[in-house]
């Protein structure tokens, strides 16, 4: 044979070799996330990592707005499309797994002693019959964001230490023009909307000595005499101490980046946004406590392995999620995102309590709860709802609490039902 | 072969099968994207169904619970409150704005494109400017406005009682550009001779419009009056638009049935209650349609 045909044919049959063997040892994984700036920026940086350790697993990073993110997701992994990996807040969980939108997580690549030994306790909430369904990189926390410059302006030296104490500044903080309208809140209340219900659920409802579910979580506990304390409490910055009201400069949040809100509840992940504001000089401190008790409200996006994945996929997936639920990418997730790692082993250094910002997050974490919920989006409207009738129809905290329990408890009896 | 078959035809034979090819196309796509879907919701309406899981039929059992259900008796109500109030509001409006842009004939397709233009906005976006109007002092203008002439500031959006309407109005001034372009159409083929005869005869405006304009605008009226209740009967995107977390709060005062749906659908994955409500939808929509059909019948 013509050495120009043969030695072109050689390479060409060689080529091709190499490159089916190539193909078939190459996995391609999807990842699919919300889109949040530092978020998709951390998965970047941890997929680079991953694909560097593991040659022949590529992972394809998707992410979409906050506001479509559930759809999308139901309805590609119905259709046989969509993420190996997917990232879906914890309150969630019950929801997907009914949908059959999760597999369990396999006991071999993630063994339920080390996760029950290294993570944070509130992670068990992700074990569902005897499997846990997915692991968190990053927890957070809430805590109390001050504005230190209105603080210093109406005297106050530093953020409340009791529920009583808040009141009190509040009060000082609030500024109104002459006719009644607010121009600086004291208190920047979101009627029970953004991180408001949780503080209400988890926080206030335990500090005035009730409970919000029973210990199997089956029923709602929460329409007691400590949970209408608590619901007046929260309702009482607007309707009694006049320091502040649902709705003003849109979102708590909001008004506090504008320097027109002397507190706000929030979490960690919105240090970054306040971070950015140039001229405000915030502060951040732990909740304020009752009667020596603090609580706190914990919550995490954990990462699932959807049920579509199979094969060679699968086993690429379990080991994408060991990575970006290792130590380095806590720390990295912090660093980042100014999410807390989900090991207390890595969130509780000495370096991460002190800190300034995130100090207070994590030592809150210490005293946190995460509500199991069945369906988060009912659920928080439950207690939205709760805060209306009282600000909105004046009806008495018990009343109202009494009539959101029943809707909310449907949603528990729906789910135990299945 | 085809051609010589096709040669033997007539030419109306020919018409005939050229115009049923082309409406093939529509034909099909009505049938696979229309019709097969509202009969498949009739089927899912009966089953109990999150997407994914195994299908369970349950005969009635979503409609039985969506009776039951108080919310949804006020959300009905809500959205009978938006096609009741907000059609008769808009029909004033748009015939008032109609007759006089009529009279005048200086600037008359200019102020006509004014109107015309909220109809070409996309609905999120107008419903984002207006939810910013009605914050409350010190950002929101219409509150602004009113402390500023004495009046004290409305919590709008906030309210149990304004919020439903505080939603209607940028619905209606969208909707009222489409509107005075058909009346503004309608007005005109009034033939001339009537108003002369009239003139002659020595009618005065009033009479003019109650004996002449109104009754010849019958068919416009009932045209308009049954796009826009079908209109504001699925009225969405202002209501999750500008309430919080497009919920249709506060306390479920704004939440039309189509958000209900919604919810049910891609909120918490009842499919089959969320296809139940569906179908209580086309039912409303149908029987006023069918009415519609029903007085466009009767010569006036």
């Amino acid at each position: 044979m013509n050495r120009y045909i043969k030695k072109p044919i050689v390479a060409l049959a060689a080529g091709i070799v190499a490159l089916s063997a190539s193909l078939a040892s190459a996995v391609e994984i999807e990842y699919w996330q919300y889109t949040y700036g530092s978020r998709v920026k951390a998965i970047d940086a941890l997929i680079e990592t991953f694909e560097a350790a593991n040659p022949g697993i590529t992972v394809k990073h998707t992410n979409f707005p906050y506001a479509d993110y559930r759809k999308k997701v139901a309805i590609a992994v119905s259709a046989g499309d969509g993420p190996d990996v997917v990232q879906l807040y914890y309150g969630w969980l019950n929801d997907y797994r009914d949908s059959g939108l999760l597999q369990p997580l396999s006991k071999e690549a993630f063994p339920h002693a080390s996760i029950e030994s290294e993570f944070f306790p509130m992670v068990s909430t992700m074990k569902v019959d005897g499997d846990y369904w997915g692991l968190p990189t990053a927890v957070r926390a809430l805590a109390l964001f001050y504005n230190k410059d209105l603080f210093a302006a109406a005297g106050l030296s530093g953020a409340p230490e009791t529920l009583d104490e808040m009141v009190e500044y509040a009060k000082k903080l609030t500024k109104k023009d002459s006719g009644g309208n607010y121009e600086v809140v004291g208190y920047a209340t979101d009627g029970g909307a953004g991180q408001e219900h949780h503080f209400m659920r988890e926080v206030l409802t335990r500090l005035f000595g009730g409970a919000p579910y029973s210990d199997d979580g089956t029923k709602v506990t929460y329409n007691d005499a400590a949970g209408a304390k608590a619901l007046k409490y929260l309702t009482d910055f607007q309707m009694t101490h006049k320091t502040g009201a649902s709705g003003f400069m849109n979102r708590g949040q909001d008004a506090f980046k504008a320097g027109k809100a002397g507190m706000v509840l929030d979490g960690s992940f919105r240090i970054n946004t306040f971070k950015k504001v140039e001229e405000l000089n915030f502060g951040i401190a732990e909740l304020p406590g009752h009667e020596g008790n603090r609580y706190n409200f914990a919550s995490y996006w954990i990462n699932g392995i959807s049920s579509k994945a199979e094969g060679e996929k699968l086993a690429a997936a379990n080991k994408f999620l060991q990575h970006i639920t290792n130590d380095a990418a806590m720390q990295l997730w912090l660093d980042t995102v100014g999410e807390l790692p989900a090991k207390p082993a890595i969130a509780l250094t000495d370096e991460n309590q002190a800190h300034p910002y995130f100090g207070p997050f994590i030592r809150g974490l210490g005293y946190a709860t995460a509500t199991a919920f069945k369906s988060e989006k009912p659920q928080r409207q439950a207690i939205i709802d709760a805060i209306d009738m009282v600000t909105l129809q004046g009806v008495s905290p018990s009343d109202a609490l009494n009539k959101v329990a029943k809707d909310e408890q449907e949603v528990l009896d729906d789910y135990y039902d299945n | 072969m085809f051609v010589s078959f096709w040669n033997k035809l007539s030419i109306n034979q020919k018409l005939a099968i050229t115009a049923w090819l082309f409406l093939a196309v529509p034909i099909a796509f009505y049938v696979i994207i229309r019709f097969y879907p509202t009969f498949e919701a009739f089927y899912v309406s009966t089953l109990k169904w999150n997407l994914l899981g195994a299908k369970k039929y349950i005969g009635l059992r979503n409609y039985e619970k969506i009776f039951a259900d108080e919310d949804f008796w006020l959300v009905l109500s809500n959205t009978f409150k938006y096609a009741g109030v907000g059609v008769p509001i808009s029909l004033f409006l748009a015939f008032s704005i109609a007759y006089f842009l009529n009279e005048i004939n200086r600037w008359h397709d200019f102020i006509r494109a004014l109107y015309f233009i909220p109809f070409l906005t996309t609905a999120v976006a107008m419903a984002w400017v207006w939810k910013w109007f009605y914050q409350p002092m010190p950002i929101g203008y219409i509150n602004y406005f009113l402390t500023s002439v004495g009046i004290p500031a409305q919590p709008f959006l906030k309210s149990v009682h304004q919020g439903l309407y505080a939603i209607m109005a940028p619905a209606v001034w969208a909707g009222l550009g489409f509107q005075v372009i058909i009346f503004i159409a309608g007005i005109r083929a009034i033939p001339r001779s009537y108003y002369e005869a009239a003139e002659i005869d020595g009618a005065g405006r009033w009479q003019i419009l109650r004996e002449i304009t109104l009754p010849s605008l019958k068919p416009t009226v009932i045209f308009l009056t049954v796009v826009s209740t079908i209109g504001f009967l699925r009225i969405f995107d202002q209501v999750y638009s500008m309430t919080t977390n497009g919920s249709g709060g506060p306390l479920n005062t704004t939440k039309p049935l189509v958000l209900m749906i919604y919810e049910f659908a891609f909120d918490e994955f009842k499919l089959g209650r969320a296809a139940a409500l569906t179908v209580i939808l086309f039912v409303i929509l149908l029987v006023i349609s069918m009415f519609q059909l029903w007085l466009m019948r009767k010569k006036p």
